[in-house]
């Protein structure tokens, strides 16, 4: 799959209660958790950002709660990748989880500035910035995982297995 | 070759004799936990794929204690399905209102959680179970779902991190600031995926309650797990209240590490995490005029009868700053009852404290003492992240309970020294 979108560029250590403020943790529903996806980190994101684009980030993505919401509302967003160069483990395993496609790649976030124009093959982890023609290669998904979302998240992998 | 201690519990769960590092393992779970926001999501997770029970009643914890008592109408929701959730799969071990606790304290106390046992939570704090000697990770709600049906998940096995503390600590200093001083030694993605093992001759004599705050902000360094070797201090505290066989594991001594890190705690002083990351650390001498609007004692962290008696000891005689509002979270109805009969309650009364029930409140920005636009809390829980306890242009200082009550006395952030105390 490839996804075509719009950079959105965040620093480091974006933590899982700036991606998704407590205050929302009351709601479930995704597109409704999706209104305040990093609004207290940059307010634009939530009203303007669409279907398509991609989040690239420093080090350490996710860290903090284990909230799902916090990815939940990425990809209720309509998020088509979140680029970073390393994220933290409960979000890592949560994303890949629910299905929402991650990569990493150190070079990818030093090669990318805000507003730049991606294009992201999901399948090879090719990244190629449109806008200054450069591309990038994301770490290889590991076997394993990629049966996961192969099987539509960790859900349906589950279903699939208890039916074996 | 020999192995940590993490890597025996996870060998064990996953029936092998030996596993390494990197390894992809499956293993059983002894135990999933869940909290009333992470619960609701699991739950309906099960219902979508047509899941009608759970792998075992007793294996499942349920704690309704982050929006709890309800804080809205949409938590008193969420609330409602996550109790109905434990009633038709008839948990045995569900806790909310008379018997609540915060979750990890309640796991702890009750003897639910048993040294040797592998462990996941919906709630990023699970780590804290490494105090006792169990393996333990904070997951997310679908990991939760898929271990509530399989009773087991998939791991990578962690490399492990070894911390060598020695030396004699300074008064005032205790589990929380040297857990504090290592994440600002290494960052907050210092042990990134890996298991922290915390050793050494200070930890030999480091009570329990010490041991839980550090294994408690493991996850702040961004590891998977932090753990302690079972000792005397564990089967004291596990002795009586574990539901269950227990089993000390321990590293053996040419077990492999990705890196040792060896600290001197002897000038070690009292800790403080600037906002907004618990690695912002300085010490107490270096902290500077910094006033505050409130102080908050308790959590998960710090919410134990010890912690509760250290902040006592400093607030005894004295009265809160005028400036400041003191709130008290105990961590469980059993800590609640025991500060009472110790006369705690009194001092925190007398000193123009309020009590909370025990809840997460405002530790995670929920409820129960919310900071407005620009005010300044000292607390002693684990995160000051951007906004982690009201409005955004809030800020977060993390403390042990000693330097949060002579804050709340001094009305800046100050140390127990200053109130002319010797520890
Ligand atoms: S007290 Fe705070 S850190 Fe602990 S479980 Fe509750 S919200 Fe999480």
């Amino acid at each position: 799959m490839i996804c075509k979108g719009r950079a959105w560029k965040f620093g480091k250590d974006i933590n899982t209660d700036v991606i998704l403020p407590t205050k929302y943790m009351n709601l479930r529903e995704s597109k409704e958790l999706a209104k305040h996806c990093l609004e207290n980190q940059n307010p634009q994101f939530a009203k303007e950002a669409k279907e398509g684009d991609i989040i690239v980030a420093d080090k350490n993505f996710g860290c903090g709660s284990s909230r799902e919401h916090a990815p939940i509302s990425i990809k209720g967003k309509g998020i088509g990748c979140v680029i970073a160069r390393s994220f933290a483990r409960i979000f890592y395993r949560s994303a890949f989880n629910i299905g929402l496609p991650i990569l990493e790649s150190g070079a990818a976030v030093d090669g990318i500035e805000d507003g730049h124009e991606l294009e992201v093959d999901l399948a090879t982890g090719e990244i190629k910035n449109r806008t200054t023609g450069e591309s990038f290669n994301a770490t290889p998904i590991p076997a394993f995982m990629q049966e996961i979302i192969d099987d539509g998240g960790l859900m349906g992998h589950i279903k699939k297995k208890l039916k074996t | 070759m020999g192995m940590t201690i993490t890597e025996k519990i996870l060998a064990r769960g996953a029936g092998l004799k030996e596993v390494e590092p990197g390894q992809l393992i499956n293993a059983k779970l002894d135990l999933i936990m869940g909290n009333d926001i992470t619960t609701a999501l699991a739950a309906e997770e099960l219902e979508k794929i047509g899941i009608k029970k759970v792998f075992n009643k007793d294996r499942v914890v349920v704690v309704l204690d982050h929006f709890t008592p309800n804080k809205d109408v949409d938590s008193a929701e969420q609330c409602k399905i996550v109790r109905q959730f434990a009633r038709e799969q008839g948990l045995s071990e569900f806790y909310e209102a008379g018997n609540v606790g915060i979750e990890h304290l309640v796991l702890l106390e009750n003897g639910i959680v048993v040294p040797g046992d592998i462990v996941v939570g919906g709630d990023s704090h699970t780590c804290m179970y490494g105090a006792i000697g169990a393996f333990s990770t904070g997951v997310g709600s679908t990991d939760m779902a898929a271990a509530m049906i399989t009773g087991e998940l998939w791991f990578k096995v962690p490399e492990t991190m070894k911390f060598v503390y020695t030396g004699k600590l300074q008064p005032w200093v205790g589990g929380k600031d040297l857990i504090l001083y290592t994440i600002g030694q290494i960052g907050v993605d210092g042990a990134l995926y890996m298991a922290m093992e915390f050793t050494g001759d200070t930890i030999d004599s480091l009570p329990m309650q010490g041991r839980f705050s550090m294994a408690n902000m493991a996850i702040e360094a961004g590891a998977k797990s932090g753990i302690f070797a079972p000792d005397k201090t564990t089967e004291q505290y596990v002795k009586g209240r574990a539901k269950r066989k227990y089993e000390f594991y321990a590293s053996d001594a040419d077990a492999q590490y990705k890196e040792v890190v060896e600290i001197d705690v002897c000038g070690i002083e009292p800790q403080v995490a600037f906002p907004s990351l618990p690695s912002n650390t300085r010490n107490i001498s270096e902290v500077g005029d910094v006033p505050i609007d409130q102080c908050a004692i308790g959590f998960c962290t710090n919410g134990t009868i010890e912690d509760l008696r250290e902040a006592a000891s400093v607030l005894k005689g004295r009265r809160v700053h005028s400036n400041v509002r003191l709130l008290i979270f105990p961590g469980t109805q059993e800590i609640y009852r025991q500060a009472m009969k110790e006369g705690l309650l009194e001092v925190f009364l007398d000193s123009g404290g309020v009590i909370s029930c025990p809840t997460c409140g405002p530790c995670l920005g929920g409820h129960m003492g919310l900071l407005a636009k620009g005010e300044r809390a000292i607390a002693t829980s684990n995160r000051n992240f951007v906004g982690r306890m009201g409005h955004p242009e809030s800020e977060v200082y993390l403390s042990n309970p000693a330097i949060a009550a002579a804050s709340a006395v001094l009305g800046r952030i100050g140390s127990p020294v200053e109130l002319g105390l010797k520890a």
